[in-house]
């Protein structure tokens, strides 16, 4: 039958246009995997770098990002989580919440060179930080922000109403029932959120660029008011900066940024399958 | 609120303090707009009244020759963007639909991690790849002097904007109820045609926040855009421009702000292409928002 026809022609060009989404991600992978593993060992790892990048390892960019991501983490998660908790549990539907809404698409929308300058002009300049971990960290949880707000306030949504009136049947103030019910069933689902929100944060160069990211530093930062080189960042400075920068390094570095980031990714998505298995509502 | 209707005990004096901290973390996001805002209205609103209006939107970007033409970056960032979105919209709609419509559930259940993964990969990582390995086969195909071309940004942007595409239009498919799917069905129409003539209709508007979610995530990305569009500011007006390097708002940010003293005209001016970023970004998202808001209310669909 001709619209039968129709119809498998149809499908087929979804299925290709599927996979020419899908195949080139695998290529990506598949390459960076290939070309970084070769330039992987355990010096590259966790030994400076020498001659100007050209030798050695990558250990003060790897310190780098953990420290920036740690830093995002501890301003990012209360503010983040608090806002989540207003909006889920407190907040009517009124005007303000409208623009709290919006104000959160708008984050999320905002560019990340964008948030780059946003970062100096207030952090660096205006609050005399500098050019360090704390202003980048500051910058980058500003930025992280809609990812967890969003995420968590799913999460906390999610926990049916019957376990609020039962906590308030049983006497318990409004905060009680979020402190000891809502918040831990919730807590898988706010733990997968705050690790998407930091993996975009850990992998981002452009907030970093003016705020924190040093070009060449072949040491370990000395405090949180001190420069740090970070993966990213250095991603960039080694492939487009540095003339005759040899092409193992750059796989590697490249290679190391990946895996990081979609470990996180992995961890995520792990956390948020497995207790959305175990859980009983 | 989703306790509202939970009348609870009075809250006892630590929790009022605490209450109170919540809220005021919640409305702290609308504080953060708009400091956002402020900073770079204070550090790049000097630019207007340094550099007369007829130079700052001139065609020509040379800021050590006093020269902050802004046109060729903002058609630049255009000619990027849209040909980044023609490229990503069917493909988005098309690997929605079939996610959620045609797809067996392994598929989906392998997919959906899948296009996670993309949307995961830092940009920067993104843009190496395509420096070193999507600009030279350009290049070759094209037999062009170089592959860092527009059309090879927009091609690594139609990448960074799937995701973005792919979860809101999936979202809008999900909201057709299925009662519209059965009744075409029960008409005697092919899975296809309640596919092509219902269900994709019946998500238009959500389709539309989704190309416009990406739009705005294509416009300001950097990294990526920086490292495979060759940078030189020209004004993109020929046909050929296309497969011809090309240079944005947010890479003459990233690349130049590195290099300008503090408080320099050429400063100021980076400042300004980030207020008109910020306002571009913001109208975009503003319109999305709407429009999803919009349909929130209605309770489901359009």
């Amino acid at each position: 039958m001709h619209r039968y026809t129709v119809q498998r022609v149809g499908f087929a060009l979804l299925t290709l246009a599927t996979l020419v989404v899908v195949a080139p991600i695998l290529l990506v992978v598949a390459v960076i995997i290939v070309q970084g593993a070769a330039a992987i060992d355990w010096e590259f790892l966790t030994a400076m770098p020498r001659d100007g990048m050209k030798a050695g390892g990558i250990f003060p960019a790897i310190v780098g990002t953990l420290l920036l991501t740690l830093g995002t983490a501890l301003a990012a998660i209360p503010v983040g989580v608090g806002g989540a908790i207003y909006l889920s549990e407190y907040a009517r539907d009124s005007r303000l919440t409208r623009a709290i809404r919006l104000a959160i698409v708008n984050l999320a929308g905002i560019p990340s060179v964008v948030y780059g300058l946003f970062g100096l002009g207030l952090f660096v300049l205006f609050l005399q930080l500098g050019t360090s971990i704390v202003a980048g960290s500051l910058t980058l949880a500003i930025m992280t922000l809609p990812v967890i707000i969003s995420t968590a306030e799913e999460a906390l949504r999610s926990v049916p109403v019957e376990f609020r009136t039962v906590s308030a049947s049983l006497g318990g103030t409004r905060w009680q029932g979020i402190r000891y019910i809502v918040l831990p069933q919730a807590l898988p689902g706010i733990i997968t959120g705050v690790i998407l929100g930091l993996l975009r944060a850990a992998g981002e160069t452009a907030p970093i660029l003016f705020t924190v990211a040093a070009f060449y530093l072949p040491r370990l930062p000395r405090s949180p008011f001190d420069q740090t080189m970070a993966l990213p960042y250095h991603l960039y400075v080694i492939s487009t900066q540095v003339p005759g920068m040899p092409l193992k390094i750059q796989h590697g570095t490249a290679l190391t940024l990946m895996a990081l980031v979609l470990s996180m990714n992995l961890a995520a998505t792990l956390i948020r399958s497995h207790f959305r298995r175990q859980r009983q509502w | 609120m989703i306790a509202g209707r939970v009348h609870t005990t009075p809250p006892r004096w630590g929790e009022f303090f605490l209450e109170t901290l919540v809220r005021i973390l919640g409305v702290s996001t609308i504080g953060f707009v708009a400091l956002i805002f402020l900073f770079l209205l204070r550090e790049g609103a000097p630019v207007f009244v340094e550099v007369p209006l007829s130079n700052l939107f001139g065609r020509a970007w040379y800021p050590t020759f006093d020269y902050f033409g802004t046109l060729p970056l903002i058609l630049g960032s255009i000619l990027v963007t849209l040909t980044a979105i023609v490229l990503a919209l069917p493909l988005g709609v098309a690997s929605a639909v079939f996610v959620r419509e045609v797809a067996p559930g392994w598929a989906r259940e392998v997919l959906k991690p899948l296009i996670e993964v993309l949307a995961g990969i830092p940009s920067v990582v993104l843009g190496f790849f395509g420096m070193t390995l999507v600009a030279p086969f350009i290049r070759e195909t094209l037999g062009a002097p170089t592959g860092l071309t527009a059309f090879t940004g927009a091609l690594i942007l139609a990448y960074m904007a799937l995701p973005t595409i792919i979860s809101v239009a999936e979202d809008a498919l999900d909201a057709v109820p299925k009662s519209y799917r059965d009744a075409s069905l029960a008409m005697g129409a092919t899975r296809w045609q309640t596919i092509w003539r219902v269900v994709v209709p019946a998500a238009r508007s959500g389709i539309v926040t989704a190309v416009m979610l990406g739009m705005g995530r294509a416009i300001g990305e950097t990294m990526a855009v920086m490292m495979v569009t060759g940078n030189a500011a020209r004004m993109p007006l020929t046909l050929d421009s296309l497969f011809r390097p090309v240079r944005t708002m947010t890479a003459t940010i990233a690349a130049e702000m590195g290099e300008v003293a503090q408080g320099s005209t050429h400063y100021h001016a980076l400042f300004g292409l980030g207020i008109i970023l910020f306002v571009l970004t913001f109208l975009i998202n503003l319109a999305a928002a709407t429009t999803m808001f919009r349909k929130r209310q209605r309770g489901g669909l359009r």
